[in-house]
């Protein structure tokens, strides 16, 4: 079947001042395949979809479509080719309806204005062929990202798209939306599209893909048949050397109750969750996507406020909805959304990384910026921290990177409990090693570390004890001896296990 | 020797920043050409712009202006906006008016017209952080509102048998620059130095960026919102004050239409009208900027129609500029659409 490519890159370059983001990378997408793009935070991948969907231009190197060069002036004439790109972040008009978003700009015409009819008719038949069920009626605004990305993929299929990109679609989904994605996925492949497919897990990579491209540091490493290789050969490739233990779980000792969740509720939420974290333990708070882990963990820190309960840091109650005497408390938060919650994106990185502990950074009434400085520089340095200067905007760092400097700016506080609501979502295989080692480290510095996760490896790899949530209630708590894929699961969807 | 490495590190990273190609800091490059070019030019072209009497006269004229201009530079950081400061000038005119109308003496109203300022703002404040309404609308509303005020409380008469012991002060200099240009210096720098040197600098600038993740960090945006607007709302009673006595005249419409010339200033200084970006020397620039064009357009004669031209040229100019590459690219990839197959 080696025909011609339906895209292909060829010796592809791209750099950003001094950062060679891309270098001389070479890639070919067949149609009725799906090609797994692999490498580590910072490896280029984003940008080689950005140069694909004409987003980015290279500065050398050729897109081939069906093997003749062309020149992508912008995402426009990319669309125009038929490639269709499905980001992490859906970008849909949340006042629209689903069917609208679908046609937006090409709705079809009748003697007045749009043909609505025809409009909705086209929509709910592409989501027929997707296998999906959603109301074409409905308003974006509400859907949950898996469905924004259904809505999307169904933009791309009335474009007649032939090439479709998705960059880390699953890093927000929960399980059972990733296997609809995946039937989607493979649906899509049948009919003879050719898939580009991101994500940071290993085995979403080999499940649905053929082929795969390993980018190490922006250059070209590998490209294999998935059934050609294990996963082991893939991380090798990915981060150039053998990875040390995924889960470095050091054994601690816990000592006295850090963080005490009284009877805790918010009407509508959650109801009646109490739990206590010790120093030294790793306490994960498992559950599917929706269960209201990160609505306890919001109130916790102050950031919602609760209808009833209490919270005590260290023996002292916490007043409720206040983040800032959640912190004077001991308390720290890395959010679950990096990019809203965690990050200013147009600050610097030192900025950032400052910003959770301005006192501290005072000489007198000013900051001192040698102090600033100083900080980011230790931290960016103790979590190795790919940058090119500390005064870079955050948004230039890729995804893992940036959840690095959000780390970086709680850990900066030295705070007696930290609360990490998907600490490694969208961070590269590497990375994860080294933030779960960074977690056991804090947790054996006597740290109180309360981890929210909805990967079940890092959940059993981890934690302590597992407390599981399901629809807003705290319905089991398992501890590490007991702790398996099973027992957490059936908590987790509400069969409660003995 | 740590001094030394020290001093090393530092100048490498000043170093650094000074290489970064930030756009802010190029606008602020421009401004200043700018500035030096029309006064060069307005030096060797205009008649009467280059002698002493007439910049301090260009100085003082920009006092009241300089004064808004630097609160509304942390509001507009902080992506808020208070479209109300004229208007608050003016109720505190009237006000400062009424009581000395009313036979009180000078040193007990000036404080009270700060206090009516504080209270303006204070109003502005909460309805934009308790109810969560946006400055823009609230500040409209209460830009008709205060001076609607100040007529119902002085009418249209002007008070104007102030005492000439502040009517002078007003005016005075030390040597060749006048008492209040020393006075703007002095609060400018202060501004400055909390914008730039300070957490709740560091804070404005985050909050006016991303106020979710500002909020997340522990920063306390509602409290500091407020008192910008309070900020500003003071500022403007002691711009009042300066114009009041300047003009040694209290009246219901002074500074009509000041806020608009505040606004241009700070955005013309490169402040994004979005929040999180800006400077205030560049704001400080761009007043004195504004002021010398104004004056050397009056000394050359020129029509005041043309003159708000010019301003409201200068002012579009400076919100375009930072979007110019972004606008131009869209404008050309359509066409290049029909081009690639
Ligand atoms: N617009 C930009 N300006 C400057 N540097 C950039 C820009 N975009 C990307 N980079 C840099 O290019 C490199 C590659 O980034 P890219 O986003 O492609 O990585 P990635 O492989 O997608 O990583 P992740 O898995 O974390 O998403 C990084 O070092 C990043 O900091
Ligand atoms: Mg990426």
């Amino acid at each position: 079947m080696e025909d011609t490519p339906v895209l292909a890159l060829s010796g592809v370059s791209k750099a950003f001042g001094a950062v060679r983001a891309v270098r001389d990378v070479s890639l070919e997408l067949y149609a009725g395949e799906v090609h797994a793009l692999a490498g580590e935070n910072g490896a280029g991948k984003s940008t080689l979809v950005k140069i694909l969907s004409g987003v980015h231009r290279p500065d050398t190197g050729q897109i081939l479509l069906d093997g003749a060069p062309v020149e992508f002036a912008g995402p426009a004439d990319a669309q125009q080719a038929g490639v269709a790109v499905i980001y992490q972040e859906p970008t849909l008009f949340p006042d629209l309806s689903v069917t609208e978003n679908i046609f937006m700009g090409r709705q079809p015409r009748a003697r007045l204005g749009i043909d609505r009819r025809a409009m909705r008719a086209s929509a709910a038949e592409l989501f027929t062929r997707l296998g999906v069920q959603l109301d074409p009626d409905q308003p974006a605004r509400g859907l949950s990202i898996a469905d924004q990305q259904l809505v999307e993929i169904a933009k791309a299929l009335s474009r007649q798209a032939r090439v479709l990109i998705m960059d880390e679609p699953t890093a927000a989904l929960s399980g059972k939306e990733v296997a609809r994605l995946f039937g989607v996925a493979k649906a899509l492949r049948e009919q003879g599209c050719a898939l580009l497919f991101i994500s940071h897990r290993l085995e979403e990579m080999f499940e649905l893909c053929q082929r795969v491209t390993t980018l190490r540091d922006g250059a070209f490493v590998a490209s294999d048949m998935i059934a050609d290789i294990t996963p082991d050969d893939l991380v090798r490739r990915m981060v150039g050397r053998e990875l040390d233990a995924l889960f470095p779980k050091q054994e601690t000792t816990a000592g006295e109750v850090a963080l005490s969740v009284r009877r805790l509720t918010r009407e509508g939420v959650f109801t009646d969750v109490s739990f206590e974290v010790r120093r030294g333990e790793i306490v994960a708070l498992a559950g599917l996507v929706g269960a209201g882990r990160s609505e306890v963990a919001r109130a916790v820190f102050g950031i919602d406020r609760w209808d009833a309960g209490s919270v005590e840091v260290d023996g002292k109650r916490l007043r409720p909805a206040s983040p800032t005497a959640a912190m004077a408390a001991g308390l720290a938060l890395v959010p679950e959304d990096r990019r809203q919650q965690g990050l200013v994106m147009d600050l610097s990185i030192e900025r950032n990384i400052g910003l959770a502990g301005l006192a501290a950074l005072h000489r007198g009434p000013l900051i001192s910026r040698l102090a600033e400085r100083q900080r980011a520089k230790d931290w960016a340095v103790r979590l190795q921290l790919k940058f090119a200067r500390l005064t870079d905007p955050v948004n230039v760092l890729s995804g893992g990177n940036q959840q690095k400097v959000v780390l970086a700016k709680w850990l900066a506080r030295k705070p007696s409990v930290i609360i990490v609501d998907e600490p490694t979502r969208g961070i590269d295989v590497g990375t994860k090693a080294e933030v779960h080692r960074l977690l056991s480290e804090l947790a054996g510095t006597g740290v109180a570390v309360l981890m929210i996760s909805s990967e079940l490896p890092e959940v059993l790899g981890m934690a302590d004890r597992v407390l599981v949530m399901h629809e807003g209630r705290l319905v089991a708590e398992i501890d590490r001896a007991d702790a398996t894929e099973e027992s957490v699961m059936a908590a987790a969807t509400g069969r409660t296990a003995a | 020797m740590t001094t030394d490495r020290l001093r090393q590190s530092m100048t490498t990273d000043r170093l650094r920043q000074s290489v970064t190609t930030d756009l802010l800091r190029r606008w602020e490059t421009l401004i200043l050409a700018l500035l030096v070019g029309v006064v060069v030019w307005a030096s060797l072209g205009v008649d009467g712009f280059a002698n002493g009497s007439n910049i301090s006269f260009l100085l003082l004229d920009t006092t009241e202006i300089a004064l808004m201009a630097l609160t509304m530079t942390l509001v507009i950081v902080a992506a808020e906006i208070d479209l109300s400061v004229a208007s608050t000038l003016g109720l505190s005119c009237a006000v400062l008016g009424w009581l000395w109308n009313a036979g009180l003496p000078i040193e007990a109203i000036m404080p009270i017209c700060l206090l009516v300022g504080a209270v303006c703002g204070a109003f502005n404040g909460l309805l934009v952080t308790r109810l969560g309404l946006p400055s823009l609308a609230v500040t409209i509303g209460t830009f008709a509102l205060f001076r609607g005020l100040a007529y119902v409380i002085l009418g249209d008469q002007a008070v104007a048998d102030l005492p000439p012991a502040y009517t002078g002060l007003a005016t005075a200099s030390v040597g060749p620059v006048p008492l209040m240009t020393v006075l703007v210096a002095v609060l400018a720098a202060l501004a400055a130095v909390v914008l730039h040197a300070t957490g709740l600098g560091r804070s404005i600038f985050a909050l006016g960026s991303n106020e979710e993740a500002a909020y997340f960090s522990g920063i306390r945006v509602k409290r500091i919102k407020f008192w910008l607007f309070v900020a500003s709302g003071v500022m403007a009673s002691l711009a009042s004050l300066v114009y009041t006595f300047r003009y040694a005249s209290a009246r219901a419409d002074n500074g009509v239409g000041l806020e608009l010339a505040v606004v241009a200033a700070v955005l013309l200084g490169g402040v994004s009208i979005f929040g999180g970006r800006g400077t205030l020397p560049g704001v400080l620039m761009a007043v004195l900027l504004l002021g010398v064009v104004r004056n050397a357009l009056i000394l050359a004669d020129v029509a005041n129609e043309v003159l708000n031209f010019v301003t409201g040229l200068l002012l579009v100019a400076s919100v375009l500029a930072p979007n110019l590459g972004a606008i131009w690219r869209r404008r050309t990839s359509p066409q290049m659409e029909g081009k690639s197959p």
